[in-house]
């Protein structure tokens, strides 16, 4: 079979610089799914673009031809006039791209922007053009398409939002279909079903699917063929099946190490003996009052949390799992004082010589001494180091604030702590934009243990940052753990990178802890739709363990779709049952 | 409906707005020593003219400058009988100028309307220069439109308003046969509105508009540049590409749309600013504007005079923030829906 489309021997470079994607060749054969996987720099999305031939400004197609062959005959579409590639982008090659929120107007209605992509290219009316938006509307699973199609984007939950772009690029039955890390931004749950949602489709419509991501999982679920990129450079090629159980190439196979999952099976493990505890949460709720911005509309009430009972043990890490909105990250909020609890919820602080300290009534002096005590990383380390201070006065600032040491002893101190990080001692008179994301990560990791502290709040941590940078973050996390005795309240959406480090996890949803146990127990024997779901939609670099969309239908709905014995709705909740120890359930008895 | 809803709460804050706004005109207007009749009186005693003397203390009474100033301003405003029972600006009596021995409306009167059309000219203006000009500039940014739009832009900025008035008089007068000063043929003032009428003031209008519209025109342009720049950059441009759409539709379509919002945001903060730039010009164009009349007051403490023209420019100011964010509120659907059940 003459594959659809073909690329030959691309090279790309910006200006007269250093070619960034070179001698790039594959081809992509009717019906079938080839996936681009490369991390950040690879240059995977800078390909897909020049299919496309939407590339930045800047950028210059140094050589290479790219053959689409289809309807009418082969076409090189290096070579086509802009004129004549118009008719080919949105009709022949359609694409959906990573961020559902930014790639849609907010200020046009949904159904306006997917019957423009129609009426571009096909000779229709208004009238025909809606009826095929409404009849693809409810093909991308719109329970309400008609309310889709009068829907502004910014009232559309980011799965949604995808979907209205997968109708977009869909409707006029286009040949190829480029999808940019359609997924990255979404949840795992809403991951598994979009995913689901593109492999239907491609099989209802034939249309050949190039998909970019950085997710092995993905591939493993999506893949016909693979192309491995690095810097540019095709590393690996090759049909899935053969790349995924046995990858040649050394670049490969550390991508494969790096990536996080779920152990397959697990044994369930004891709980722990009886605690030491560092920090408690204990009973704590918020509710934010959303108000209208101005007078003139009424103010809403919004749960974020609903007396979360948490423990953290001293040395050991607790993991908060959940999706955007669950209330994960305001629970940490409020666990670090950053944020009152409403009355009747309290955060306590134990220290090693085991003084208490009530978060949210400190005094003058408790306070300080609790910010010693418990630092916090952020998740972006791009934008959590201040572009303007050199690395040494990032480091020394905590200590300055504290007045602890003087000038000599702070140096000596920010040197250490950049050693424990795995950085050099050059590195402290540089600036942060002269470090990688990865870099910028093990300096905030440094920047808040220079005062020494014993519990430690991550916030997402890691999902910046590329897959093999990942690895190392967590590796040195536990490793920092372990020889400092810290202790960890970690944040993350993502199972697989809990399952590595936690030594408890607490799934929250709707602002709600529904499931708390050791990882073990909780990849043993999920209980939890929730839970089941999260799991299930995990995507795993394992070609023979598919993600299972019945069981992420089951779990991901609103609470009030739940089986019986786990339904919850805006007031009444079950409690959290003890199914045995330290395994909690939020059920029914 | 929320619309109606929305344009009703503005109107109320605006109500309120001009209440303090009033509050502190008068305040500030009243914050030298000494009035305009106080300080006639002592020169009249000084010179021993008793008579007009008295005809001054009887105008201080009429006028209640002779109460405290709380009081004064609630007779001003209308809150308050005065001698005269309620004759306030809520009952449309905006007091008496002084200085030109007149009643302040019929002072102001013709030169309100003339204020208006002007800077409603200018406005128009700005908007019909600024908007195909930044969007050009930022469609090609980086080449020789780009460059050269931004360097007439700069120009316009740059060069003193009264300077570029005496200028364009000189050659409109030379080379277009364009009138020089005022807003009309001499002829016309004082008459009945008429065809002719209205063919003076437009020709009177256009050196007047271009002089205040240039530097608005000049500074709207390289703001909605900035915004379609960054507009440009985002991600539903790319998509509307991907879809296959033609470069000047998908410019119009999308980003314009977007970087309109500001650009209609501004419509409040053009008008005062254009009311206050405009009083100079005016004096040096002598246009038959409020600008001269307010001058002429602030100069002599005319006080009511003063605080009526000010108290113009502020409803101006005020209405003009209404309409943008009414527009706003229409043009946005973030800010319309935001908040509605989905």
């Amino acid at each position: 079979m003459t594959p659809i489309l073909s690329v030959d021997d691309l090279t790309i470079g910006f200006g007269g610089a250093e070619p960034v994607v070179s001698d790039v060749a594959f081809e992509l054969a009717q019906g079938q799914t080839l996936a681009l996987v490369g991390e950040s720099g690879s240059g995977k999305t800078l390909i897909c673009r020049t299919v496309l031939r939407i590339l930045p400004k800047a950028a210059r197609i140094r050589s290479g031809r790219i053959l689409l062959r289809g309807r009418d005959g082969e076409t090189d579409l290096v070579r086509l006039s802009e004129r004549r590639m118009r008719d080919v982008r949105g009709d022949r090659i359609a694409m959906i791209f990573q961020e559902p929120m930014r790639s849609l107007s907010p200020l046009h209605r949904i159904g306006n922007q997917v019957i423009e992509a129609l009426r571009l290219h096909r000779p229709v009316s208004k009238a025909q053009a809606t009826d095929a938006a409404l009849r693809t509307f409810e093909r991308v699973g719109f329970p309400d398409p008609e309310r889709a199609f009068r829907a502004y984007p910014f009232e559309m939950s980011g799965g949604m939002r995808q979907r209205a772009m997968i109708a977009m690029a869909m409707i006029t039955k286009p040949e190829i279909l480029i999808a940019d890390e359609p997924t990255t931004a979404l949840d795992v749950t809403t991951q598994a079903q979009v995913l689901g949602l593109i492999k239907e489709l491609q099989a209802e419509t034939g249309t050949a699917v190039i998909f970019v991501t950085h997710d092995l999982g993905v591939v493993a679920n999506m893949a016909d063929q693979v192309v491995v990129l690095n810097r540019g450079r095709v590393m690996e090629a090759g049909p899935a099946r053969a790349v995924l159980t046995a990858p040649a190439h050394g670049y490969t196979q550390k991508l494969f190490a790096a990536a996080p999952s779920i152990p397959a099976a697990a044994a369930p493990v004891a709980p722990p003996p009886g605690r030491d505890l560092i920090l408690e949460i204990r009973s704590v709720s918020k509710t934010y009052r959303v108000r209208g911005n101005a007078g003139w509309r009424s103010e809403t009430l919004v749960h974020a949390c609903r007396g979360v009972d948490l423990e953290v043990p001293r040395g050991k890490t607790l993991a908060i799992v959940g999706e955007s909105g669950s209330g994960k990250t305001t629970a940490a909020r409020i666990a670090l004082g950053a944020e009152k609890p409403d009355p009747g919820g309290a955060v306590i602080f134990r220290d090693a010589k085991g003084t208490e300290i009530p978060v949210h009534a400190m005094s003058r002096s408790e306070r300080t001494a609790f910010q010693r005590k418990a630092q916090m990383v952020f998740q972006d380390p791009y934008s959590s180091l201040s572009p303007r201070m050199r690395v040494i006065d990032a480091l020394t600032e905590p200590l300055e604030i504290h007045e602890i040491g003087d000038r000599e002893a702070r140096r000596e101190r920010a040197a250490e702590m950049l050693a424990m990080v795995g950085l050099k001692r050059e590195m402290l008179f540089r600036y942060p934009h002269a470090f990688s994301g990865g870099q910028r990560q093990r300096l905030s990791i440094a920047r808040a243990l220079t005062l020494d502290p014993e519990l430690l709040v991550c916030d997402e941590p890691t999902s910046a940052l590329d897959v093999s940078v990942q690895e190392q973050i967590l590796s040195l996390l536990e490793d920092i753990r372990d020889r400092a005795g810290l202790s960890y309240l970690f944040i993350s959406h993502d199972l697989a990178v809990v399952a590595r480090i936690a030594d408890e996890v607490a799934v929250m949803r709707g602002g709600l802890v529904v499931e708390q146990a050791p990882p073990r127990t909780l990849f043993h024997d999920p209980r939890h739709p929730y839970t089941r779901a999260l799991i299930a939609a995990q995507p795993v670099p394992d070609i023979d363990r598919p993600i299972d969309l019945n069981l992420v239908a089951q779990g991901a709905g609103a609470p009030d779709t739940w089986p019986e014995m786990f339904r919850f709705g805006q007031d009444a909740m079950p409690g959290l049952m003890e199914l045995e120890p330290g395994h909690k359930v939020r059920c029914h008895a | 409906m929320t619309i109606l809803r929305y344009a009703i709460y503005r109107l109320f804050t605006m109500l309120v707005t001009l209440w303090i706004v009033s509050i502190l005109i008068f305040v500030i207007i009243n914050l030298p020593p000494g009035d305009y009749l106080s300080n006639q009186i002592a020169e009249l005693r000084s010179t021993g003219q008793t008579a007009a003397v008295d005809q001054a203390e009887f105008l201080r009474r009429e006028y209640s400058l002779d109460q405290p100033l709380w009081r004064q301003y609630l007779i001003w405003a209308g809150f308050a009988p005065g001698p005269n029972g309620f004759s306030g600006l809520l009952q449309g009596d905006f007091g008496w100028s002084f200085e030109f021995d007149k009643p302040v409306s019929e002072i102001v009167g013709g030169a309100l309307w003339l204020t208006v059309l002007v800077n409603l000219a200018a406005v128009i203006f700005v908007y019909l220069v600024a908007l195909p000009l930044g969007v050009l500039a930022a469609a090609r940014s980086r080449t020789w439109v780009d460059y050269t739009s931004a360097f007439v832009g700069y120009l316009g900025l740059a060069t003193p308003n009264f300077l570029l008035a005496l200028i364009l008089f000189y050659y409109g007068n030379r080379y277009l046969g364009l009138p020089i000063g005022g807003l009309m043929d001499p002829a016309f003032e004082g008459q009945p509105m008429s065809f002719e009428k209205m063919k003076s003031i437009l020709l009177h209008l256009i050196v007047p508009t271009f002089v205040i519209g240039t530097s608005g025109a000049a500074a709207m342009m390289q703001r909605l540049r900035a915004n379609m720049l960054d507009e440009l950059s985002k991600p539903y441009v790319e998509t509307a590409r991907a879809k296959g759409m033609s470069p000047s539709r998908m410019l119009t379509k999308y980003p314009l749309r977007v970087a309109f919002n500001p650009f209609v945001a501004d419509i409040g903060n053009l008008l005062p600013a254009m009311v206050s730039g405009s009083v100079l010009v005016s004096v040096v164009l002598g246009l038959q504007t409020i600008g001269p009349a307010l001058l002429a007051a602030l100069k002599s403490q005319d006080q009511f005079l003063a605080a009526f023209v000010l108290m113009f420019v502020a409803l101006l100011t005020l209405i003009g923030t209404m309409i943008s964010d009414v527009l706003l509120m229409l043009l946005d659907p973030r800010i319309r829906y935001e908040g509605r059940e989905t």
